[in-house]
């Protein structure tokens, strides 16, 4: 089941707000690759994709695309002045060298520790797990943008994964339909809500302890 | 007089070089990349049971997709399948052995065996059992890595944007990819092209794969990879 399109860019305005300038990030597909339409013009940002761009500009102009020039999901894109292109190992040699400030990608499952599953659903759905491994890793922030729960309103935020895990202890910030929650040493702490929500409806959606911050920010529509 | 030199040929010729059984490497990133009139030519050769190593699957209608639902792949190491769904149908039919490698690891394999290296260690993944599992280790100063062993294919089939007779190769934007990698990891490289220029017009500094790698150039028909976005 998807997000309205006003929900995808709530949370995609939300995580755009984390990047700061100067950063070096990489978007995954999906909601994370709405992120760049909402960053502020002054912010100067380097967008990595793992097949071999570093620097994304923005999307082409209907007829202008160029079918040499796409994102790792496939989607046409431009090169702003000053990006380059290479070969996969290079792309992913400045992941593994922990040249990136931070990756935006999506989840199936993340616990109160940070553990990311996003690769498998044994006996269903097997995307495999893509670049996503080497990102989760070696990104120095690693934020997630998912849906709070599944399609069939199970929590997506748990005591503990029961997918197979992608990486352990990676993630950093988890940014939902519903909330904004930090991953911390104690545990999950809820920072943010995002209005028609409460800060009961998150604590009812979420499958695990989660510590309430002292001044929970509001996001009104 | 026979030109040593002169790589050039056309599908039809390479054909029978494609055989039942055999590894084929494949370069491309979500079908960008892959040489679409290559994976037509390996199509009608009719080869069945063939063991490849790329990126991903495709699409199903693109890339090394078509040889992925045309069920003649045995075997495959990859990193990603979600493209294509009836990779994950095969797979879970049993019809289709799919061994995952991180993306960027399944890369430096690659790079490994066109170089001459047996294997790289690696820190990626140690702590999921399903990259880490049979797989030997090493300790380096504390630190334990798995050992990935290199790859290497039969047969490599990559796109470039230009080649001269000799085989040297520059490509074009985001359809390099895997392509300079997969390129020198095959017993033999065909690599498809949009154009061939007389030697010399290529600029020495510019060449990303030296010809030493390529053995068959053929002309490109057009690629077919634009359908994913529109």
């Amino acid at each position: 089941m998807g997000l309205g399109i006003d929900h995808r860019n709530k949370m995609a305005k939300r995580a755009a707000a984390e990047i700061t300038n100067g950063m070096i990030v990489n978007l995954g597909i999906g909601i994370p690759s709405l992120v760049p339409n909402h960053l502020p013009d002054e912010i100067q940002v380097i967008f990595h994709a793992e097949n071999g761009i570093t620097g994304i500009g923005p999307s082409p102009e209907i007829g202008t695309e160029d079918a040499n020039l796409c994102n790792a999901g496939g989607l046409p894109v431009t090169l702003k002045e000053g990006g380059s292109y290479c070969d996969s190992t290079i792309a992913f040699g400045m992941i593994r060298r922990g040249l990136l400030d931070m990756t935006i990608l999506g989840a199936l499952q993340v616990n109160e520790e940070g553990d990311l599953a996003n690769w498998i659903v044994p006996g269903k759905k097997v995307p495999g797990m893509g670049g996503a491994i080497e990102l989760a890793q070696k990104s120095k922030k690693v934020v997630v943008l998912m849906n709070h729960t599944d399609k069939n309103g199970k929590s997506k935020i748990a005591a503990k994964c029961s997918l197979p895990l992608t990486s352990p202890k990676c993630v950093n910030l988890i940014i939902t339909d519903l909330a904004v929650i930090e991953v911390t040493e104690q545990g999950l702490l809820l920072k943010e809500v995002f209005s028609p929500y409460s800060i009961e409806d998150v604590i009812h959606s979420t499958d695990c302890q989660l510590t309430i911050a002292e001044n929970v920010i509001w996001h009104e529509e | 007089m026979v030109k040593p030199f002169n790589k050039k040929t056309s599908f039809d010729k390479i054909k029978h070089l494609f055989t039942n059984e055999m590894t084929i490497m494949y370069g491309g990133f979500g079908g960008i990349g892959t040489p679409p009139g290559l994976i037509d030519v390996i199509l009608d050769s009719g080869a069945e049971n063939l063991h490849l190593i790329g990126n991903d699957t495709g699409f199903p209608d693109i890339g090394i997709g078509k040889i992925v639902c045309a069920g003649r792949a045995k075997s495959i190491i990859t990193s990603h399948i979600g493209s294509n769904p009836v990779a994950g149908q095969l797979m879970t039919e049993g019809k289709l052995d799919i061994e995952f490698s991180p993306q960027g690891i399944l890369a430096e394999r690659i790079r490994a065996g066109g170089v001459g290296i047996p294997a790289i260690l690696s820190d990626i993944g140690t702590e999921n059992s399903f990259i880490a599992n049979h797989k030997p280790k090493v300790k380096l100063e504390n630190t334990e890595y798995l050992i990935e062993t290199a790859l290497t294919a039969d047969i490599s089939i990559v796109y470039a944007k230009q080649a001269d007779p000799y085989g040297n190769l520059i490509y074009d934007k985001s359809a390099r990819n895997t392509n300079p990698l997969v390129a020198m990891a095959g017993e033999i490289t065909i690599a498809e092209v949009e154009e061939i220029v007389p030697v010399g017009k290529l600029h020495p500094d510019q060449i990303v794969t030296p010809g030493v790698f390529v053995d068959y150039i053929v002309v490109s028909e057009g690629v077919n990879w634009k359908w994913v976005w529109e």
